[in-house]
């Protein structure tokens, strides 16, 4: 049962449309519409707010400002992230483009939509610092990231291997502001009765969120329930809450009226976070025949003061090269921007891009093969923790990778190869992902007349969950998956980690198996020597008249001797080959081949779908993705999805995705690790190495679009 | 979105008489635009004039032997017409590079002539643009402006047009047939349709109000080899950072340029009759052609690239006719 690629069992809902997410939930009633007004500058004070007209207009019930909005919990800075209280409307002042001034609730989403077009709200604006290059001299350095691990690492003399050589790069990468941009935008439905808040919320996570929100408002956790039964899609930017979900709860309150808010996908933009723009200087030393003997990153990215996100792009080679010099560094420069927040693969996406660039440069240098120079520096042993690096397939990953893509025909010279209008070139790249553990529970019940239900708040965000956690179960009990009923993202069932960082199916998997284990352990116990522990579901109906329950607990990553006596991590090796329109610059991928070792697989299926999506957000990454900010205005200027370009399905041929037959036992006792985030692993570089094997020029300022290309390009026949 | 009225006349002159019975009343067609710019009160309407009922839905033969289609017949209807993929390529490949199969299913004729700039201060209300609040100023200058014109843009305004099928048709010498709501109709040549930004950005045809599209007609074919190359940053749904339409005739492995339209580069379609004389019954060059298209060109701070793209992507063009003719 554990690796079929079986069907979701979820997907009938879906494609009948009977899967209902948050925005569309009918539980609570006819609801109100909220809608948010954001602010119209970067930074400065609300001079005057007049609610006259928007409250006198059709249907609105209710209008929010800083000026009568209710008392709410401050912001705290805890380390958890995800259950920090977020008031909204709190006072007069603005720290960034878009934060909510108003909201407006009305009858129908049109009427409180075109009220809130009528708050007349004027401003004092101040000047702020919205570009991360012009105040990069701001940057000051950090000694923890926001997920615990050390800002800085030095081990040995950089500068001393830099000065000895033979070979080094030294050189900047930029990359630019990403959103996450889920299908589904951010939506929540607030019913307050009976002195209790439900909400419908499309959220990553449950039990976290649950604090946020109750701390908000200034309830305790057990008056508040969340329910995410369905969540289309989050990529970090569900984790956290956000002033939709706050909103909604307080208006609710006030009218004692289920309210409901949908951002629009301007708003998905402006009021969830995004991944930081950074800066990356990446320093390699090497011996002349491609040994590293010292490796730097350092990186400087935008943040902002009320909530720092420090994520840890210059961690990605701590774990992935053997090299005695190294330094990792992390800056932050304060910008009047708002939060940044995790994006699918924070720290890897960009640190790897830049990295994996880095190290295609000096294989040119070298002139040697990409994928020698990898094996060359590839580790068992962890080069920075000194523990074993388990289940460390990164070689197995190259080979199978550059045999499956044809690696040996690739051009040797960049800009060698032409055909017809098109300069074709290989690259490739690796890829590495922390491998994380959190504490997750799970209940599992089995009915006398045979039904098993499987509980735990850990949402489905579309990556099939609620199916892996039918297999597990299955599997566990010796049944069929379709005696299994799977309940997931309620607050009444067992906490869990949440659906981010890779980590739902392992954290959910091992809590499921652990409560089955106990089940049997059970069954055992009152059946004696009559167990008949083939037909699990028999002896239950046997021994337990009212049926059998228990928890499985997985422990957090603190507690667990696996993370301190190994260094746990997913590894992939991506390579891609792409044609670069020679006249116009026009780059498009042609193939691409992933392979990847993640731990055991739970379903085929699924992780392909996981990993084959991350190749495509790794694509988007090298030649499309980008989110702009005006300088003079510190707005996002691209801020909808036909500006903001990510990869459509004319970008994307047909792309393979391989997983090693894996089984991780230093991960826990399932071997299962996690696939959420590797295709986003090193891909990116993958197409941008390719890119500057096609044509020989490199693009260090990603996303590479062609206007970065053309002055490189071979001149051509223009004239008679 | 404002609230608005709503209404459905059967006819053209129904329809053109209706809009100027309300003041604020604009013509809907296929919506992909309009709805859009509605919902971010870019647009307010006071009274929508569906158009979706008064006919014109057809591609019919004209007596000059060119063909008149109708402002209701949809993109992907007009790009699929056995009659202008045989003669009149150049139209039906603009428009099958534009925007998505669903866009093109809803979008009409007359609608794709008349969308909108896809500036995005234009879309963002709380920006400057004097092209949706005259006066205000304009947010593109000085900053993000990598895909704006170079081409007959003003102190104003450097916004493009957006359309694929109206550089197409500029090429073919289209002409626009109107009804006033006087009920008097209009033919007005394509090159007239659109007017460049100057110091009224926010008008952007000839058109008078309530005066409706009712047709475009295409003179007779033309023949030759007819291309559109649309360079752009992803493979489809898109919009051109330079496009070039051309017809050409082949003889003897010379390319002989006919007619010759660019998209991306201004407020309209752009097409410079002058560089057409000039290397008539020559065998083109790319750089003689753009010297003169170029002549006056004015890049903003992001978008100078596109000096050397028009010539490059042009020379690739006249490269594609004439390897297509050899074929
Ligand atoms: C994401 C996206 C990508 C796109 N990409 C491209 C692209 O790459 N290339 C491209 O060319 N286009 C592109 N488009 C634009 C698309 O072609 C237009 O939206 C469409 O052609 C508009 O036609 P419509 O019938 O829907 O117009 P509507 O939205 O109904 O109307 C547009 C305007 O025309 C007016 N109007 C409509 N009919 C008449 C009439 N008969 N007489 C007078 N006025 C009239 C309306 O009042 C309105 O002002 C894209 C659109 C979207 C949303
Ligand atoms: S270029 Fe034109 S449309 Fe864009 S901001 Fe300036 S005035 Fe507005």
């Amino acid at each position: 049962m554990i690796g079929a690629g079986i069907n979701r069992i979820d997907g009938p809902l879906k494609v009948t449309g009977r899967a209902a997410y948050s925005y569309e939930r009918q539980d609570a009633g006819q609801p109100f519409y909220g809608f948010i007004r954001g602010a119209a500058i970067g930074k400065g004070k609300i001079a005057g707010i007049d609610t006259a007209e928007a409250e006198a207009a059709p249907g609105v019930r209710l209008v929010l400002t800083h000026r009568n909005v209710p008392k709410q919990g401050a912001f705290v800075n805890k380390p958890t992230i995800f259950d920090r209280p977020h008031p909204q409307l709190t006072s007069d002042r603005i720290e960034y483009f878009g934060e909510p001034v108003a909201f407006v609730v009305a009858d129908t989403f049109e009427r409180a939509r075109a009220a809130a077009a009528l708050v007349k709200v004027t401003y004092a604006r101040e000047d702020g610092a919205f570009d991360l290059a012009n105040h990069a001299d701001r940057a000051e350095p950090q000694a923890t990231l926001s997920i615990g691990l050390p800002g800085e690492t030095r081990f040995g003399d950089l500068e001393a291997a830099m000065s000895a050589g033979p070979v080094t790069i030294d050189q900047t990468y930029t990359t630019p502001y990403h959103f996450s941009q889920p299908m589904e935008p951010h939506a929540c439905l607030a019913d307050w009765r009976d002195d209790h808040l439900t909400v419908y919320l499309a959220t990553q996570t449950v039990a976290q969120n649950r604090i946020a929100l109750a701390e908000t408002l200034g309830l305790a956790a057990d008056q508040v329930t969340v329910d995410a039964a369905f969540v289309g899609g989050g990529f970090g930017s569900k984790l956290y809450l956000h002033a939709e979900a706050v909103l909604a709860a307080l208006a609710a309150r006030e009218l004692a009226h289920p309210v409901k808010v949908a951002l629009t996908r301007r708003q998905v933009f402006t009021l969830t976070g995004h991944r930081p723009e950074m800066i990356h200087r990446v320093r390699l030393a090497a011996t002349s025949d491609g040994q590293l003997t010292g490796l730097g990153h350092d990186v400087n990215l935008q943040a902002a003061v009320a909530e720092p996100w420090i994520e840890q792009a210059a961690t990605v080679a701590r774990s992935l090269y053997a090299a005695p010099n190294r330094l990792t560094r992390h800056s932050i420069t304060n910008l009047d921007l708002k939060a940044a927040e995790a994006v699918r693969g924070p720290g890897e996406l960009p640190g790897l891009l830049a990295f994996e660039t880095a190290m295609d440069e000096l294989a040119n240098a070298l002139d040697v093969d990409p994928v020698e120079l990898r094996l060359k520096n590839d580790t068992a042993i962890d080069p920075e923790l000194g523990v074993p690096l388990n289940g460390r397939r990164l070689a197995d990953c190259l080979r199978e990778g550059a045999k499956r893509f044809g690696w040996g025909q690739r051009p040797k010279t960049p800009g060698s190869r032409r055909e017809g209008d098109h300069l074709v070139g290989y690259g490739m790249a690796v890829g590495i992902r922390m491998h994380f553990q959190g504490a997750t529970g799970a209940v599992v019940r089995i009915d006398p007349d045979g039904r098993v239900i499987v509980r735990s708040d850990t949402p489905d965000i579309g990556t099939g969950t609620y199916t892996i956690a039918g297999q597990i179960a299955a599997e566990a009990l010796g049944i069929g998956v379709n005696r299994v009923t799977v309940q997931l993202a309620h607050s009444d069932f067992p906490p869990s980690a949440g659906a981010g960082g890779s980590w739902g199916a392992s954290n959910l998997s091992i809590a499921i198996d652990l409560a089955c284990q106990k089940i049997r352990n059970k069954i055992v116990e009152a059946a004696g020597p009559g167990a008949a522990p083939n037909d699990i579901l028999a002896d239950v109906g046997r021994w337990f008249p009212e049926g059998v329950e228990a928890t499985g607990q997985t422990i957090g990553q603190a507690d667990d001797p696996n993370f301190k006596n190994y260094s746990q991590n997913t590894y992939g090796a991506a390579f891609a080959e792409v044609a670069v329109d020679i006249a116009t610059g026009e780059v498009r991928l042609r193939r691409m081949t992933g392979v990847f070792a993640a731990g055991r697989i739970i379903n085929a299926k699924t992780a392909r779908s996981q990993l084959m999506g991350g190749m495509i957000w790794g694509v988007s990454s090298a030649l499309h993705e980008a989110a702009h900010v005006d300088p003079r205005h510190g707005n996002w200027v691209n801020g909808d999805l036909a500006e903001y370009l990510m990869p459509v399905h004319a970008d994307i041929p047909a792309i393979e995705t391989v997983l090693l037959d894996d089984y991780d036992e230093h991960a826990n006792h399932l071997g299962i690790k996690g696939v959420g985030e590797l295709g986003v692993c090193g891909t990116g570089a993958a197409v941008s190495n390719a890119v500057f094997n096609a044509t020989g020029i490199r693009v260090r300022d990603f996303p590479i679009t062609l206007s970065k290309l053309l002055s490189g390009l071979p001149p051509m026949r223009t004239a008679a | 979105m404002k609230a608005f009225t709503y209404e459905r006349p059967g006819s053209a002159a129904e329809a053109a008489a209706a809009a100027v019975r309300t003041p604020g009343a604009k013509f809907i067609a296929g919506g992909t635009n309009l709805l859009d710019l509605m919902k971010l009160q870019i647009e307010t309407p006071t009274h929508l004039v569906d158009v979706n009922n008064i006919g014109l839905d057809r591609i019919e033969p004209t007596d000059q032997g060119g063909l008149r289609i109708g402002a209701l017949v949809r993109n992907t209807d007009l790009a699929a017409d056995p009659r202008i993929r045989r003669d009149y390529g150049v139209l039906s490949r603009a428009i099958v590079s534009g925007a998505s199969g669903q866009l093109r299913n809803k979008a009409t004729t007359a609608g794709n002539l008349l969308q909108r700039t896809r500036c995005p201060y234009f879309y963002d209300t709380d920006m400057p643009c004097n092209k949706r609040a005259p006066g205000s100023g304009c947010a593109a200058i000085g900053g993000l402006n990598a895909n704006h014109a170079i081409l007959g843009a003003s102190e104003a305004c450097i916004a493009t047009h957006p359309s694929d099928m109206a550089v197409a048709m500029r090429a073919l010498d289209a002409n626009v047939e109107t009804v006033a709501p006087s009920g008097a109709s209009r033919s007005i040549p394509i090159a007239d349709l659109h007017r460049l930004p100057g110091k009224t950005p926010h008008v952007e045809t000839m058109l008078e109000p309530g005066e409706l599209i009712a047709a475009v007609t295409l003179p007779k074919p033309r023949g030759g080899v007819q291309l559109y190359r649309k360079v752009r940053e992803r493979a489809s749904y898109a919009f051109a950072t330079v496009s070039v339409a051309l017809i050409a005739k082949i003889e003897e492995g010379r390319v002989t340029v006919d007619r010759l339209a660019f998209g991306g580069l201004a407020h309209k379609p752009w097409r410079v009759e002058q560089a057409e004389r000039a290397v008539a019954g020559s065998d083109a060059a790319a750089d003689s052609i753009a010297d003169i298209v170029l002549a006056g060109a004015r890049p903003a701070e992001q978008n100078a690239y596109k000096l050397p793209l028009v010539r490059r992507t042009l020379s690739a063009t006249l490269e594609h006719a004439r390897e297509g003719a050899s074929r």
